[in-house]
């Protein structure tokens, strides 16, 4: 701490230099925050997956629908503990670019599967006894600002409605919540009897069951099972894990984990060379300064690690504000982004991450102008001042 | 270190000191032998090349010769590895350069505090001792002023304030008056003097001015690396 005096004024020798590189260091944790919110609502549902839960879809593609008496048969099979059917409606409320996930599904078995999400008991009932109601996520009705009551019509160009009318009409009995930070509330929920009898085909079929296990260590053995019990019939089925589901479903994009990466690889490595410059500039522009040190008594040591502070201090500043930024930026943005990337927020984990690469930063860019500044003999940087 | 003030307190002994330039081998120091006794104000005259900064370095342990030995208080310096140079010249070695060599982000209060960071003493401590420094070299009222706030003469004595700081065994001056008036020069040449006569400091100073070498009390000539006997003509 003696030293942090004189670190700190060497930093400010040149100030719009110094601000500069801070600036830099800044923009690259910024973006480092912002795209790992990115990545975390890209790829959170892999995260969020739950080890006994195993979704069976057709074996063939998710849009292929398999027979609601599969269900029964998936209950008997030994390991499964609970089962609850869900299909894509690709509902459209009043134009297309109001995208949101709108599923019939069974109200009680549904929120036993996922208690992630919390819907009171007062509005359970009132869906139960509501064959048009509706339950939505708290993202959704915020966006739309639906509340309970409301009339909401959908249109599904996959699901036309039995009947002269086209459009479902549903009314909001219920608005659910994460119990579990960055969970999806953006979708819209109904229920799959209403849906099973007003459609118009495919009556007697679902999208894909979600199935609760009863040990996550049986995951495979179990998925095993539920593939060989429809095995040679007209639908077949492909039960896996939900994080292997959800994988799968986030590689459509591309690999993001990968991208993300391969970004932030790129803006960090020209962010060293930038701080590298700074510091090897310094280094070079006091020379002189740095042999009278060492002649009346700082050791090599000494020099070497007052240069290592002044370049850990730079990340430091960088990046704690870039963080800082990060933080209050993508906590700003994630209400309006709910619905479009649910799970929009800036884990702690890309904190301590961010925390570690400052040091690294820091350590990488000051490593070689300190050793140069160490090694320097006393009298060769004495006479270059005279 | 004892303070008798016979005592030999800097002792070269055979020294030679070679550079290398290639495959060209430069003496620049060549078999010198030198003492220096404690209390002395030893002025280091010689032609420009003729080793006196090299001779200046070894004595301060900022350089090894290539042979010889180089005792200071009978305390043989030559075979100190580089950290144990550094410790040693904290503790006894004031070193006063030509172009004063301050900091130019600090003031000069902690300027002169520098070499205290190296000590255990208190940041309070620090502050104290170099006010006290200060007050001698006369520019207490001074103490906030950056170096470009402050004359030459000015920077000088905030310089030797540093020097002086902690107290060191042997003050070494390399030039002090050369890049100075000779109003300045004759001020900083006055300190020197009480330094050396109130204070019982041994300097060694090296210059090229025989008004300033009239201020101190023996003055050596080196030439082409070796001792003269007497005063070149």
């Amino acid at each position: 701490m003696k030293f942090a005096g004189l670190v700190w004024s060497n930093l400010k020798r040149r100030k719009l230099r110094t601000a500069l590189t801070v600036l830099s260091v800044l923009v690259a944790f910024l973006l480092f925050g912002f795209l790992g919110a990115i990545k975390q609502a890209l790829v959170g549902g892999v995260e969020m997956a739950d080890a006994t839960r195993l979704i069976v879809r057709h074996r063939v593609s998710i849009v292929q629908l398999l027979p609601v008496a599969y269900e029964a048969r998936i209950t008997r099979i030994p390991g499964v503990v609970s089962i609850s059917p869900q299909t894509w409606f690709n509902g459209i409320y009043q134009d297309p670019k109001n995208f949101f996930a709108s599923m019939p599904v069974a109200p009680a078995s549904f929120f036993d599967m996922y208690p992630e999400l919390a819907l009171p008991a007062a509005q359970m009932q009132a869906w139960q006894a509501t064959r048009t109601g509706a339950v939505v996520g708290r993202a959704l009705s915020d966006r739309f600002g639906w509340k309970i009551g409301d009339r909401v019509p959908l249109v599904s160009p996959i699901w036309p409605k039995a009947g002269a009318s086209e459009t479902w009409d549903f009314e909001v009995v219920g608005i659910f919540d994460a119990t579990k930070k960055g969970f999806d509330t953006s979708a819209f929920y109904f229920r799959q009897d209403y849906f099973d009898e007003a459609r118009q085909n495919g009556k007697g079929t679902i999208g894909w069951y979600t199935v609760r296990i009863d040990n996550p260590a049986n995951s495979a053995a179990v998925a095993k099972a539920i593939n060989l019990e429809f095995e040679n019939s007209p639908a077949e089925t492909k039960a896996e894990s939900e994080g292997a589901f959800a994988q799968g479903f986030v590689q459509q994009f591309g690999d993001i984990a990968v991208i993300v990466t391969a970004i932030l690889a790129a803006v960090f490595f020209t962010i060293l060379l930038v701080a590298g410059n700074t510091m090897a500039q310094s280094v070079r522009e006091r020379t002189s300064e740095l042999g009278v040190l060492k002649a009346i008594g700082f050791s090599n040591e000494h020099v070497l690690s007052i240069v290592i502070a002044e370049s850990l201090l730079i990340a430091a500043l960088g990046g704690v504000l870039g963080l800082g930024f990060a933080l209050l930026i993508v906590a700003a943005a994630a209400p309006a982004l709910a619905t479009y990337l649910p799970g929009f927020f800036l884990p702690a984990k890309n904190l301590v991450a961010g925390a570690g690469l400052i040091v690294v930063l820091g350590l990488v860019a000051g490593i070689l102008p300190a050793l140069t500044a160490m090694r320097l003999r006393i009298a060769e940087a004495l006479r270059r001042s005279a | 270190m004892s303070n008798d003030n016979n005592e030999v307190l800097v002792d070269v002994q055979g020294v030679d000191r070679v550079f290398r330039r290639g495959s060209e081998e430069i003496h620049v120091l060549q078999k010198l032998d030198l003492q220096v006794r404690r209390g002395e104000f030893l002025a280091l005259m010689g032609p420009s090349g003729s080793g006196k900064s090299t001779l200046l370095n070894l004595i301060g342990g900022l350089d090894r010769p290539s042979s010889g030995t180089v005792a200071i208080g009978g305390e043989r310096i030559d075979g100190l590895n580089d950290r144990q140079l550094a410790a040693w010249r904290a503790r006894h070695v004031g070193l006063v350069f030509q172009f004063y060599n301050l900091l130019p982000v600090l003031n000069a209060q902690r300027n002169v505090e520098l070499p205290l960071l190296l000590t255990s003493l208190s940041a309070a401590q620090r502050r104290d001792h170099a006010v006290a420094a200060l007050e001698i070299v006369g520019l207490k009222d001074r103490n906030s002023s950056f170096p470009t706030q402050l004359s030459g003469g000015e920077q000088q004595r905030v310089g030797i304030a540093r020097a002086i700081v902690t107290d060191p065994t042997i003050l070494l001056c390399d030039e002090p008056t050369g890049d100075l008036d000779q109003k300045s020069g004759d001020e900083i040449l006055s300190l020197l003097q009480a330094l050396n006569r109130e204070q019982g400091k041994t300097i060694i100073m090296v210059t090229h001015d025989p008004h300033a070498s009239a201020r101190a009390s023996r003055t050596v000539y080196l030439n082409k690396g070796r001792l003269l006997a007497e005063k070149p003509e």
